[in-house]
């Protein structure tokens, strides 16, 4: 069962035309096989139309599109031997965040991501994919791990956020988000963020300071929501629409600022649609930035990294 | 003469003529409410005599508080691109920036300073927070990167006082970018082998936090200061209930061992002094005494006219 977006009402009309009149005819029925072919030739043309022109706004909703494969279905299509590693060693182990030992396309590496879970349970289990200090040490620690090793990082961006929350600021989530991005940034090995879904502020920016920062088409990567972004500027959560607008979020945007490297295509109809081939092109996205990596050494990696991160806004150089 | 006349009318003229009330002789403190002699408040660097609160200071009576003699150079900062985002929300991005900028009399909301803190030649960067809440957008990640190269070719330590709500919204992801930006800053000091040294004053939240103000060697807090990532607001909207008395103040951030010290303000050069003095490895000298005998001598208002 697909969910569909308010702005998808007129596809999922049509589909359920589609599905009623499959329904009612019979195996030889020659004339209804016309129609429904007929009115699925419709109903993509209207998925094609619809999503070449998504407003900032609606990408967002599409960014969070429950049925968008996540951190698990990427590891289960796309790694072999994922071997999960667990814990900060300071206080727990947070589930928002994943991260282990793998094998990718014939190389190891350390994969680490946010996961939102993919029903009620799961997703109360991963607090939504909203980290808390925990999340991020834990992150450090395996990418430390993988420095050691010499194994590329691959990391997958999916989150609203870091979590705001008594127990986080306790523990120093400002902290840990710091110490987050400034470990990206002193790799030695290359490190690949793809913002799968959504790209939260300082929640997802601590795993996605990398030599290659990669958006799918409909992903969104932003320093606040748009709802809180507009709550706060508009005084009224209500026109998150325009702060969407207003943010440059889209990953059309972003490389237009040169903030992100490459913009990965989606199918027809978003990720959801087609989740099979969606992760194999965030697959093969990967391995050709790893590839486009591979001619530099350690420290080559990490001024690489610091070069681009210093001159982002066309002010500052090395 | 009625009640119309006498009452209501005077109460419309102020509403209508709200008069520049910062050159008054007397002024409340924000948080006891008690009155304040101007001169006083300005002389205990914004302090309040009463009760001690923490008053907001903006970047140049902090040098003129912090460097021997107020004496220093400011550097001259890269100016950033405005508006790159042609942003605009109830007002134009363009014309808070003009507003900021009548109001304070500064481009942006980062200021950077050289010159001797106890004999130490040191590089400070201050953050005003009078300038759009302080928000971290490119002029501040651009400025951060200018103090840690200028701190790195002379040589000199780098101490950042931070003061921001958090990222400047209007410049949407790129002031994200500031995060690791001013990150790589910080790292080419540390490779340098320099210190950096932050002082969090109130408030200090959201992305700058999460970046270059939680990354010092040392990191100092003013009393009572509103440190943390998420707002309170945020926090208590997300949970649903109040939050506990001190949270996200300096005291709390240094029992749960996020700062090392909190530093009353009148303390805070001779700290820094005395810190820089004992991480760079030198012996306190004529100077460095100097200015710890100035400072129990010399009235704010005296070190600055003496610039």
């Amino acid at each position: 069962m697909v969910s569909f977006l308010d702005f998808e009402k007129p596809i999922a009309e049509l589909e359920g035309r589609i599905e009623g009149l499959r329904q009612m005819s019979t195996d030889n029925d020659a004339k209804v096989a016309d129609e429904v072919l007929k009115l699925e030739a419709r109903a993509n043309q209207m998925v094609r139309s619809i999503y070449s022109k998504l407003s900032p706004w609606q990408k967002t909703q599409v960014a969070r599109h429950p049925d968008r494969p996540h951190f698990e279905n990427y590891i289960e299509e796309l790694f072999v031997d994922y071997t999960e590693l667990a814990g900060d060693r300071c206080f727990g182990d947070d589930v928002a965040i994943l991260g282990g030992l793998a094998e990718f396309r014939g190389r190891s590496v350390v994969v680490i991501g946010h996961e939102k879970g993919s029903d009620t349970a799961s997703r109360v289990a991963h607090n939504f994919g909203m980290a808390r200090p925990e999340g991020y040490r834990k992150a450090v620690r395996l990418m430390d791990l993988a420095n050691r090793f010499g194994l590329p990082v691959i990391t997958l961006v999916d989150t609203a956020g870091a979590y705001p929350g008594i127990d986080a600021e306790e523990r120093g989530q400002a902290e840990a988000i710091a110490r987050s991005i400034e470990c990206c940034l002193r790799l030695e090995v290359p490190l690949i963020a793809v913002i799968v879904g959504e790209g939260g502020s300082g929640g997802a920016v601590a795993l996605a300071s990398g030599n290659k920062v990669i958006m799918m088409e409909h992903s969104i990567y932003s320093v606040i929501s748009p709802e809180g972004c507009a709550s706060i500027l508009w005084h009224s959560s209500e026109n998150a629409q325009a702060a969407a607008s207003a943010l440059k979020l889209t990953a059309q945007d972003l490389l237009e600022l040169e903030v992100v490297d490459q913009v990965i295509e989606e199918p027809a109809g978003g990720a959801h649609r087609d989740r099979a081939q969606t992760i194999e092109s965030v697959g093969d996205a990967i391995e050709r930035a790893l590839e486009s990596l591979s001619e530099l050494d350690g420290a080559q990696l990490k001024t690489h990294r610091r070069e681009k991160f210093l001159t982002i806004g066309g002010l500052n150089s090395v | 003469m009625n009640w119309l006349s006498n009452f209501i009318r005077p109460r419309i003229r102020a509403v209508f003529k709200k008069k520049d009330s910062s050159q008054d002789a007397w002024l409340q403190c924000p948080k006891c409410n008690e009155n304040i002699f101007r001169k006083d408040y300005v002389e205990a660097q914004r302090v309040c005599p009463h009760c001690d609160h923490h008053g907001r200071i903006g970047s140049q009576e902090r040098f003129d508080a912090l460097f021997d003699n107020a004496t220093y150079t400011e550097s001259e900062l890269p100016r950033a691109p405005d508006d790159p985002l042609k942003f605009r929300d109830k007002k134009k991005y363009t014309d808070r920036l003009k507003e900021a900028r009548a109001k304070t009399q500064k481009v942006d909301a980062m200021a950077v300073a050289q010159g001797p803190i106890g004999g130490i030649e040191t590089v400070v960067a201050v953050q005003d927070f009078a300038f759009m809440g302080g928000s971290m957008g490119l002029a501040i990640g651009a400025a951060i990167v200018v103090a840690a190269k200028q701190a790195i070719a002379e040589n000199a330590p780098m101490v950042l006082f931070s003061a921001a709500g958090g990222a400047r919204m209007q410049e949407g992801i790129l002031s994200l970018m500031q995060m690791p930006k001013t990150t790589v800053a910080i790292d080419m000091l540390r490779d340098a082998g320099l210190p950096y040294i932050v002082v969090l004053t109130d408030p200090t939240t959201g992305g700058v936090t999460a970046s270059y103000a939680m990354l010092g060697d040392i990191n100092m807090a003013e009393p009572n200061a509103l440190i943390g990532f998420a707002g309170p607001r945020v926090i208590e909207n997300t949970i649903g209930e109040k939050l506990p008395e001190g949270f996200q103040r300096a005291e709390y951030l240094r029992d749960h061992g996020m700062v090392d010290m909190v530093v009353h303000r009148r303390a805070l050069k001779e700290t820094l002094a005395r810190t820089l003095r004992l991480l760079l490895n030198r012996r306190a000298t004529d100077q460095s005494e100097e200015t710890r005998e100035s400072e129990d001598n010399l009235t704010a208002s005296e070190q600055s006219a003496a610039s």
